[in-house]
């Protein structure tokens, strides 16, 4: 876990709300994110954590029924004030849960923001193009097949070329909302190489399922419970086996929304459940829920990734 | 360890592969915002086309009662007995008298008779299609199907005068074969596509579910079609004999040639007709403009305008329930 | 394996008659149709020839071909598919891309439904009023044209609609994600990959304009008019003219004593056109099917 490395604050959110027709998401939450920083956002699911990156680039509008209230500052200025939203939007990279590629040549694939930006120059858009492609580590695969259609690239493929189209329009905040969900563990492995790169010029927001991956990424974390943060800091007090709240240490350690051990109360503090926690030894793809049943007969498996097992224990082990 | 990165200032990026991007993006600004403006005329233009549609249906509506307007609202129009009477006595030189109920009642026989012939066959042509077809033979029915549907009226009018009459004649032994008969054939024959098309559809929506079920407990085919799917299906499958009936009582050219010209009611399927529409296409020609002759046809087409609008409107409003339900 | 049941056997034998009266009431509607068009075709074939094409009526329409009435027709499907598709085209874009979900896009909706099931009659009688009457513009191959223009555009505006959700969503989002502007998304993804079927639609528009009658017969389409043969300009869009739908019933309806192949022949030429034009929207609505882009 890096420092940060400046306290600027980039992205202020104050008393968000949001709301789908009559039910609310999000209850009202309020957070600072400085910048150059990895921030996670964990929380079990339908917590309103895509919704919230949503308001960020103001995508949230093209939802029917959405209402949000509250404020999201970006570098000191509210979203909703801005001159130009597409200049907003340029200024917040997103990359979605399912990987996309847009129904052109993987060249106009990446061309295509700066080409909506206004930038049409055949050089510089050639520049730009290696340029990002190399940084989301998609470059030496496709150099020689930059006219081949964007759909036809492999799920893993797709989704760093959606980083690279991400990372087209030079943007200064990447949102990532759950990016791995749909790729195999070798991808998600080199795309969190790229973030740790990334992090270098620009913030990253990262919303993820994975617990573990928030702990080998995030220099802050914030945990999200139907829709309210439970906790929010730096990423060595929330993973650390003192907390400050007893549900984050739960989920963390895939105890919360067990019915067994909600109905046993506070089994979190039982020896068993310490002795044998092993950081990110027991990761599969379903998500951190298995580290907690951790003696010797359940020893899970990576499915089908046998090779994979091995270099995500080498990769713990660094 | 990352000190190098730690003097850096803070709004500054490194790497010099990126400097050109930045400050090319920077000059596509002000070309941008130029496209904007037309994009913003675009979209303008777009909105407007929009509500065109809006502005067609009430302009139709409207230009039609304009045309009719002055003797619709006369003294010498009674609206009693422009529907109810049935003598239409247009170009009579002493006792002009415009009562539209003939013309009602033979629109509404060649409509009723075609779905009574077109119904049977249009649905049982869409179970055929849905649960005992597969793959090529499927394919190549809708596409017969419609091919069908694609045939002008004023071709099947021309079979009906060419081909139906002399058929009619010899088959019933009647001395007319513009009657009808002859007029409701045709209408059958053009409405059934669109049950067809829309019958399918609606079957193919209900979910495979039903079909396992039935077939778990042992029912024939056709003991799933009538019991399980027909009733599962029924909004899509009035849906589409709605959209039929629209398409029957709006159908102009063939029943113009097919149904023969006597206004009056008929006393059997093989006597003549004249429907609502064939009369506005075969007077409006003679009657001078702005004549009250001419008036009653206008009226006679809004008339015809708020039928199908209704019949369309009912069977639209079926259609959107079963796509959401 | 197993010896059948009764049941089994029963089941079988009322599948098999199921199949035959529902596949037999299929055959019903279609070889009569069959067997109807070849008679068709039989009766006209002694006049069928090219240059039936293109030699103009003569002889009080007894004699020569249908020249004048396909020129007609042709202008008549070119003037108004170039004023219906623009404006269909653009309508569904705003129906399917920019529209919220309020009370007016409800309104245009039912619009267009509404618009779609006019009987062809009123649209004439609209025709009259509207464009010959009120706009002065006369009986004009123009006020037929913009008369069957209003007619096809609320199909055209389905179709579009069908072809336009067709692309996913999530390409929408991927190029708004990225700050592209609505009209750019349209422009760059939405319209190239849904223009096939755009096409598809407004070719089967052709055909429908071409077979229509009622709705040019009081607003441009006359009994007769002489023009100059093999000449493709020889209408100007203040003229009436002929065509073919109208000749087709003119001859079968009015013209006494013509020889007994003629309307045959007008029959099977406009029966031809609508086919052919239906059959290559089909053909290439199928190609492009194959050729999906993801």
């Amino acid at each position: 876990m890096d420092t940060p490395f400046c306290d600027d604050v980039q992205i202020r959110v104050k008393d968000l709300r949001i709301a789908f027709g009559n039910k609310e998401v999000l209850h009202g939450i309020t957070f600072d994110v400085p910048k150059h920083e990895i921030f996670a956002i964990i929380g079990p699911a339908q917590s309103g954590k895509s919704s919230l990156l949503r308001c960020l680039n103001r995508t949230l509008e093209f939802v029917a029924d959405a209402r949000a209230t509250g404020l999201v500052e970006i570098d000191g200025e509210d979203v909703r004030k801005v001159r130009s939203v597409y200049e907003l939007r340029r200024k917040v990279g997103m990359v979605a849960p399912l990987p996309v590629g847009l129904p052109l040549s993987i060249y106009d694939n990446v061309a295509f923001a700066p080409r909506s930006a206004g930038l049409h120059d055949r050089q510089e858009l050639d520049t730009l193009v290696q340029h990002c492609l190399e940084q989301a580590a998609l470059w030496d695969e496709v150099k020689d097949r930059l006219d081949s259609l964007g759909t036809k690239l492999s799920g893993g493929q797709q989704q760093r070329l959606t980083i690279a189209r991400a990372l087209s329009h030079q943007p200064s905040i990447l949102c990532l909302d759950e990016f791995s969900i749909a790729i195999d563990p070798v991808t998600t492995m080199r795309i969190e190489d790229v973030l740790k790169e990334l992090r270098k010029e620009m913030t990253i927001i990262l919303v993820t399922n994975l617990v573990q991956q928030a702990r080998r990424l995030a220099q802050r974390t914030m945990f999200l419970w139907n829709g309210e943060i439970v906790e929010q800091g730096p990423s060595e007090k929330i993973f650390s086996e003192h907390p400050t709240s007893q549900k984050t240490y739960d989920y963390v350690h895939g105890i919360l929304g067990n019915e067994a051990s909600l109905k046993r109360g506070t089994q979190a503090s039982s020896p068993i459940a310490r002795k044998t926690f092993r950081p990110g030894r027991f990761e599969s793809a379903a998500g951190a829920a298995h580290s907690s049943h951790c003696d010797a007969r359940f020893k899970p498996v990576v499915r089908g990734f046998p090779c994979a097992q091995a270099s995500v224990n080498e990769y713990q082990a660094r | 360890m990352d000190q190098e990165v730690l003097e850096l200032p803070q709004t500054a990026r490194p790497g010099p592969a990126k400097e050109p991007g930045r400050t090319a993006l920077a000059r596509a600004r002000s070309r941008r915002q130029w496209e904007l403006g037309f994009e913003t005329a675009l979209e303008w233009l777009i909105r407007l086309c929009g509500i065109s549609a809006i502005l067609f249906v009430f302009g139709i509506f409207a230009f039609v009662l304009r045309e009719g307007a002055s003797f619709l609202f006369s003294s010498k129009f009674s609206l009693t007995q422009f529907l109810f009477s049935i003598e239409w006595y247009p170009t009579s030189m002493s006792n002009v008298r415009y009562g539209v109920l003939a013309l009602i009642v033979g629109t509404g026989s060649v409509t009723i008779l075609a779905m009574v012939i077109a119904v049977p066959f249009g649905l049982g042509a869409a179970i055929f299609l849905s649960e005992f077809c597969g793959g090529r033979l499927k394919e190549t029915l809708k596409i017969v199907i419609e091919l069908l549907a694609a045939i002008p009226s004023v071709v099947w009018g021309f079979i009906g005068i060419s081909v139906m009459n002399p058929v009619i004649q010899t088959v019933f032994r009647v001395p007319v074969g513009l009657n009808v008969m002859n007029g409701a054939t045709l209408l059958a024959l053009m409405s059934v596509p669109i049950m067809v098309s829309i019958g399918e559809d609606a079957l193919k929506a209900v979910p495979d579910s039903y079909r396992e079920a039935a077939l778990a407990m042992g029912a024939t085919r056709w003991q799933t079609i009538t019991r399980v799917l027909l009733p599962a299906a029924k909004n899509g499958l009035l849906a589409a004999v709605l959209l039929g009936v629209g398409r029957a009582v709006g159908e102009t050219m063939a029943v113009l040639m097919a149904t023969g010209h006597a206004v009056k009611i008929p006393h059997s399927v093989f006597d003549p007709v004249r429907t609502l529409t064939a009369t506005i296409a075969a007077e409006l020609g003679e009657a001078s403009v702005g004549s009250s002759h001419y008036q009653v046809l206008f009226i006679i087409g809004i008339l015809l305008f708020s039928i199908t609008f209704v019949v369309n409107l009912s069977a639209d409003l079926i259609v959107k329930g079963v796509r959401k339900g | 394996m197993f010896t059948e049941t009764p049941f089994g056997k029963y089941k079988r034998r009322s599948e098999l008659l199921a199949r035959c009266v529902l596949g037999g009431m299929v055959a019903a509607m279609i070889i009569p149709l069959f067997l109807i068009v070849g008679y068709l075709v039989k009766e006209a074939w002694p006049l069928l020839s090219l240059n039936f094409l293109f030699t103009n009526p003569t002889g009080g329409m007894r004699h020569g071909g249908i020249w004048s009435a396909l020129l007609g027709t042709l202008y008549l499907v070119t003037l108004s598919l170039l004023i219906a598709a623009p404006i269909g085209v653009m309508a569904a874009v705003y129906l399917n891309e920019y529209a919220r979900d309020s009370w007016l896009t409800r309104v245009i909706n039912l619009a267009v439904v509404n618009l779609a099931g006019v009987p062809s009659i009123v649209h004439a009688l609209f025709g009259l009023g509207a464009f010959v009457l009120f706009a002065g513009m006369g009986r004009s191959i123009l006020a037929a044209s913009l008369t069957l223009a209003i007619m096809t555009m609320p199909v055209i505006i389905a179709s579009t609609k069908e072809a336009l959700s067709a692309v996913p969503l999530s390409f929408r989002e991927a190029c708004w994600n990225v700050g592209a502007s609505r009209w750019q998304t349209i422009r760059g993804i939405v319209l190239p990959n849904s223009i096939s079927g755009i096409l598809t639609g407004v070719i089967l528009q052709v055909s429908r304009t071409a077979g229509e009658t009622a709705p040019i017969m009081f607003t441009g389409a006359v009994f007769f008019k002489k023009i100059e043969a093999g000449n493709p300009l020889a209408y100007s869009i203040w003229d009436q003219c002929m065509a073919l739908s109208m000749h087709l019933f003119t001859i079968t309806t009015q013209v006494t004593d013509a020889p007994h192949a003629l309307p045959f022949a007008t029959a099977v030429v406009l029966l031809a056109t609508v086919l052919v034009v239906n059959t290559i929207s089909i053909a290439l609505r199928m190609y492009l099917r194959s050729r999906k882009r993801w």
